[in-house]
Parts: C-alpha cells; structure tokens; sequence
C-alpha cells in the first residue's frame, strides 16, 4: 500500500457512520458551531434516482425479485439501497455451533433509508433491569434523563401515535395517526375481547407537514424510501440541516479501519479507505463521534490497537463485542374469512401497522421475564413476488380454479411478529476473526450466539397469543412450530430483527462498561460511541428512537465540553 | 404540461386538491419507471429467451398458460410475460437452470417412456393425465417414480404465479387498488359484521 494521505486540517469533530447516530451527531454539533467531518463507507444518495416509489412489479424486468430471484432474501428489489445479509467482499463468520446474521447498509443514511419506522420509547422500567429482576444490568441513566430527548428527536422528526398512559410505552409527542385498516379493525376488537392492549402504532411517519417536509400521501411504501421525504431518514432529515451550516464535511466510500491514539492518551485521527482508490487516508479531529451500527463500532474499536489498548480502543474492561443481543422474534400468521369479504379498496396505508400491541403483561407473573410487543399486517397489500407460494402450496393443481383461489385467498392473511427482550448473556458475543479480513484488508467479526430458555418461554408465549387472537377472531392459525430443534416456536436466528446492539455499553463502572451515560468512553475522553452499541439492555421497543435520543444528548455534553475548552 | 418536482412536493406541502397531485406526480413516476425499462420495451417484438432453447421454452410457455389460463375475467400467464420473466431469472440463477431446465427434461423424458412423444407432441389427454399426477404431493407418495416432476411442476407453479400476480393484468385481476397519492387515508369500508 502507498504511504498513508493525511489530511492538513484538523476538524473538531469525526463522526464515523451517517444513521440514525450519526446523522443526529452532525446535525447537533454543526448547529452548535463546530466544523465536522462524516465519513460514511457507502456511496451518497439521490432519493428520486435510487427510491424506487411507486413504480409497480411489471415495471421493473426482474419484478422485484432482484437478479436471480435473489434480492427475494433481502426483502426484495423495491427496498431502499444499499441494505443485504450479505456484502461482496465484506463478508463475517460465525462460529461453529452459532447461527447468528448481520443485515448491513452501505449508503447515505445507512439502515434509516429502510426502516420500520417504528418509534418507540424505552419506558423507566426499561433503565432498571437488574433493580427489577435481577438479570442483566441497569443503566447508569434513568427514563428522566431521555426523556427530554425523546421529546427533542419526536418533535423535529415527526412521529404519529396518542396517548395513552401505558406504563410499558410512555406516551410521546405525536402527530394524529392515520385511521385503522380492516385488519387493524378486526385484530383491534378481538384483542379488545381478550384483554390484550392494542393501539394506534407509534411510527416516524408525518401525517401533516413538518419542517418544509410534505404530509405522508399513503401509498404504503415507506421501505422503499420516501421521495417526499415523508417519514424519518437521517439522510433526508439530519443530514440536510447539517450540510446548511455550511460546517460539514461528507466523505462517502471511506472504510474507517482505526483510530489512532496520540501519546496523549487522546484519539487523534481516523485512519480510513478510500473505496474508489484503495488509498489510506488519514483524517485528524479532535473528537471523534462513532456510529457505525453496534457491530461494525465495537469491530473499529477491537481493531484499534496499540500499546496502551493492546485489545483494542477504549477496551481496558474487556467488554467491546460483549453483551450482544438482538430482539426475540417468532412470528405467525392466519386465515381470516371476513375479509374474503371486502369489496376492492385502497389499503395502502402507511408503510407499516397502524395499530399495534404494547407489552400488556407487565402486571403480572409470566414464566419469563422481561416483556415483547406485537407488529402485524396484511391484507390487500400491493402483490409481489412469493405472494402466493401459501396458496399454490396448499391448493396445488393447476389451471382455471388454482388461478380463481389465488384471487379468492387474496387479501384474507394477517401476519403477526413478536418483538421481545433478550437478556444479554456469555455466549452471545463478537471478537475479531484472527484468520480472515475483507476486501480493504480490515480483519472482520466473528459472531457467537446463543438463545436462553427465557428468551424460548417468551416465543412460545408469543405463538399462543397469535393462536388466541386469529382464534377468537374467528380465523384459522396457519403456523406451525416446533417446540424443539434449531428454532423453538419459531424464534428467529440473532440478528435477524436487526436489533443487535450493546457491544460498547455504558455503565457506572469503567471495570465493566466502556462508555459512561453521555456515550463517551471511560478511558479515551474525546471519544463517544452513540449508536446501539451503548446500549445497556436491548428493551421490546425498536432501538432507532433510543439511538436518536442518546446520540442528540452525547452531542449536547460534547457541545458543553467543547464551549468549556475539554475538547 | 411542466412542473416541477420541487412545485408538486409544494403543492403537497400546502394542501393542493388531491385531483392535482393525482394528475402530476404519477406522471412523473411512470417517466422515472419508463427509464428503467425502455431496454426491455426496445426489444419487446419478439422475445428471444436468455436461458432456454426454442423447443424447452414453448414448452415453458405452454406449461405456464396451463398453470394460469385466460379467462373471462383476464389473460393468463403468456398474457402477463410469466414465460419471460421465469426465463430472465433463469439465465442468471444455477440452481433454477438445473430445477426449470432439468424439470423440462424429465418432463419430456417421461412423456417420451409413457407415450412415445415428447409433453408438446402428445394429446390434450395425455398431458392432461401427467400433470394431474406431478400437479399433487400426495401422489409421489402413492408413485415415487413421479416425486420429481412433483418438484418440479411445485417450484414451476410458483414461478409462474409471482409472473402472473406481479404482471398488470394479474394485479388488476386480483383488484389491489393503490400505489397512489392520497390526501387522507379512509380507512376500512363499511362492510356489514366488521
């Protein structure tokens, strides 16, 4: 390799990562004055050439099945760029007796661009696991100390939902939120007769417009990316405030590969690659901000070597690429005869639920702990490709009747994904591979994994509530699970809810966490991690808003810091 | 007519009658759509199939109108380019060049053992009492020597489905309504006992 480029300017911030964390960062500490760099290992993004909204399956050759049928294990073709399970040249490991996945996003705006949009605070039981029961860890921060920063990233980036004073999902400040769909109708009233809570959802979708931003237009197709800019994207919301200060920087097709510590015991400057040259560039800044997503953080810290952290940046504890959880997800889905009934109609919607289920148990004694919420849709969703695999498998034959049944089946599913709390143990973890490196030669992750019983208890509490629901609406179950083997009732291999975070957790020790509750690290000070990996539990609620929230006030206190002269 | 991008994401911004938004932004769509298929629509006279070779893909082609026919309500599969679509996929997937290319195969091996002519060459009841054969699970259980026409004729009825459903004349046969600029979403329509 030729010798490193290094960049004549010392920036006051680097941040590493433009997603959710990252693009709140930029937007926080340029508004406060500082001159920032970014450096995002994707390629920029153009919503109106790279969103494919709107366009319909006949338009595209492949129909949405991708080249190859294969973007049909990506979720498909009409996904916004550039998320996969798997990156050419960038690949990870598992060990053996793992199953673990990683879906990673190369691009402007990372993840964000694709999303749930689901919105969900943490409650303050959420902050006191191990108070509460016993398990895990508490954080070194309590519900009031986010709060105000929920109600920051709530109020600029636009959430729908009402309130409703569940203690399991604090209410936030939102925007009204679109009216039931027929599922949503039919699923309400029998969770309604089963006293099971369920109620408008709570996502990052605009129903009026906000901040020169148009009001969602219901086309369903949020996933794709929003060429109005109509739900949350860091690269569409965050960004573009921080690129109009004028302070900063965007590098995109840069690889972080470390960061270099001074003799000071300060980080002074990021070592990168850049993509379209395979050059070693060098940038120097005086805070260093990361937000990479929890795995490829805690791989740029354990690939951060020197003498003074001979196991990695900032890892004097040991517990870099430790506590790796994900959410526990098992899902479902059943036959529901009343809706064979609707005539034609428009039920596009938003693109996702407008109703959901809160944990509601939390008064109670359950045979696990912790807690899971549940996400469904379905019906008269624009078709797609495997749309009517159920069908043909069940029907079979061929010809005119096959063809009168796939329109009759149409519209008549509902699916149901539960979405719970792992409670982080030993043998779900990431270290560095010590015999492989991708394409930029960085040595990659290797995974380790492993579900605990409790985590099964609550996929099987999951699989008989959908049972109960689709049941007592008068439908017919469909999935069938097996309470042994590779997947117990269905629950899900890690990373496939792509929830996996607390890899760089804080803590009130430095003995056993690596950052402190403003996300900065306890043995490098001008050093903050503000994505998911600082997260201490991994709650039943989506992390994205939690990451938005601690990002904007790790960037508050590195802002105060800065007036104060620390950085 | 010319508008902008920026002016239609005005007029959503400020509220403009739904009528206007309907007529503009669509419009703009089906340009951006138009684009990424204007190759595929060039070489739209005949279709020379990717993977395929003449015999295999008439073949293809019959099977396909067979699994979903035309009917009074809409075209089948040919209608819907179910027969090209699974070919496109084909000539850039191994395993389904040996699932779809090797399925033909026996199909026609089977028919030449049984009947002495290849699927195409053979009458409407022979091939209508082979399919109603490889067209069941349950009957390679009872005929083992069929299970991989099963197979096949499975992974070829779903193929054939995702190209007709995805097409426009299958969604329109289903009756999906959306993929549209709405002011306010309305919601379930009131439909008695919901």
């Amino acid at each position: 390799m030729a010798q490193v480029i290094r960049s004549p300017k010392t920036y006051d911030v680097c941040i590493i990562g433009s997603g959710a964390a990252g693009g709140t960062a930029a937007k926080i500490l340029t508004e406060g004055g500082l001159n920032v760099v970014m450096l995002e290992a994707g390629p920029p993004l153009n919503p109106e050439k790279d969103f494919k909204e709107h366009v319909w399956p006949y338009q595209l050759p492949h129909r949405g099945a991708g080249v190859g049928g294969r973007a049909s294990a990506d979720f498909g073709e009409f996904l916004a760029p550039n998320g996969a399970w798997e990156i050419d040249g960038e690949p990870y490991t598992v060990a053996p007796g793992s199953r673990f996945r990683w879906f990673r996003s190369r691009i402007v705006g990372g993840r964000t661009n694709h999303w749930g949009r689901i919105a969900l605070r943490f409650a303050p039981v959420d902050f006191r696991a191990r108070s509460s029961d016993g398990m895990g860890d508490d954080w070194p921060i309590s519900y009031d100390d986010v709060a105000p920063y929920y109600d920051k990233v709530e109020s600029f980036i636009g959430v729908f939902g009402t309130k409703e004073n569940i203690s399991s999902a604090p209410d936030g400040v939102f925007m009204k939120p679109p009216v039931p769909r027929c599922t949503e109708t039919i699923i309400k009233k029998s969770c309604d007769q089963l006293n099971i809570t369920c109620i408008p959802s709570r996502l990052a979708v605009i129903t009026e417009a906000h901040n020169g931003r148009p009001a969602c237009h219901y086309c369903a197709q949020c996933g794709r990316g929003c060429i109005s800019a109509s739900n949350f994207s860091s690269s569409q919301v965050m960004i573009p405030p921080a690129q109009k200060t004028g302070r900063l920087t965007l590098i995109t097709g840069a690889m972080a590969r470390e960061i270099v510590i001074g003799k000071d015991g300060r980080a002074e400057a990021v070592s990168y690659i850049d993509k379209a040259t395979r050059e070693e560039r060098r940038i120097n800044a005086r805070a260093f901000v990361v937000g990479a997503s929890a795995c490829e953080s805690a791989r740029l810290l354990l690939n951060s070597k020197s003498a003074m952290f001979p196991d990695g940046l900032a890892n004097s504890s040991g517990a870099v690429g430790r506590y790796l959880t994900d959410s526990v997800g098992s899902s479902g889905y059943g036959y529901f005869p009343q809706l064979a009934k609707m005539p034609a109609h428009n039920h596009d919607g938003v693109g996702g639920m407008h109703m959901y289920m809160p944990w509601w148990k939390f008064d109670r004694k359950n045979d696990f702990l912790r807690g899971y919420h549940i996400e469904f849709g379905g019906g008269r969703e624009m078709p797609g490709v495997g749309g009517f695999d159920g069908v043909c498998e069940d029907y079979e034959g061929y010809g005119a009747g096959l063809k009168q049944k796939c329109r009759d089946m149409y519209g008549t599913f509902i699916g149901f994904a539960g979405r719970g709390e792992m409670i982080p143990n030993e043998q779900s973890y990431c270290e560095i591979d010590p015999g492989t490196v991708d394409q930029w030669g960085i040595p990659v992750l290797r995974f380790h994994w492993q579900w605990s019983d409790n985590e099964i208890k609550m996929a099987r509490d999951m699989q008989e509530t959908f049972r109960d629901i689709v049941e007592n609406a008068g439908g017919t179950y469909y999935w069938q699970v097996r309470p042994d083997g590779d997947h117990p009732y269905g629950i899900e291999d890690g990373g496939v809810i792509i929830h996996e975070l607390g890899t760089v957790r804080m803590g009130s020790s430095p003995k056993t966490s690596v950052l402190n509750g403003y996300c900065q690290a306890h043995d490098v000070k001008n050093l903050f991690v503000t994505d998911a990996a600082s997260f201490v539990s991994n709650a039943d609620k989506n992390p994205t808003l939690t990451i938005m929230a601690l990002s904007w006030r790790a960037s508050d206190y590195l802002l105060d810091q800065a007036k104060k002269g620390n950085l | 007519m010319s508008i902008s991008r920026r002016d239609v994401l005005k007029s959503l911004a400020m509220g403009a009658a739904a009528t206007s938004v309907l007529r503009t932004i669509p419009a703009q769509a089906a340009e951006y759509a138009h684009r990424m298929v204007a190759a595929e629509k060039a070489a739209a006279t005949v279709y020379a199939p990717k993977f395929f070779p003449a015999h295999q893909y008439k073949t293809l082609q019959t099977l396909c109108q067979t699994i979903i026919p035309a009917d009074s309500d809409s075209g089948g599969a040919i209608e819907a380019g179910a027969p090209e679509f699974i070919d496109l996929l084909t000539s850039e997937n191994t395993e389904y060049q040996v699932k779809l290319g090797g399925g033909l195969m026996w199909l026609d091996g089977t028919c030449s053992d049984r009947y002495g002519k290849l699927y195409l060459d053979c009458t409407p009841q022979q091939q209508k009492e082979i399919l109603d054969q490889i067209a069941y699970r349950n009957n390679a259980v009872t005929d083992p020597s069929i299970s991989q026409g099963v197979e096949f004729f499975s992974f070829l009825r779903n193929m054939t489905a995702d190209g007709f459903f995805t097409s426009e004349i299958g969604i329109k046969y289903l009756g999906y309504i959306g993929s549209t600029f709405l002011k306010e979403f309305p919601g379930c329509p009131p439909v008695p006992g919901l």
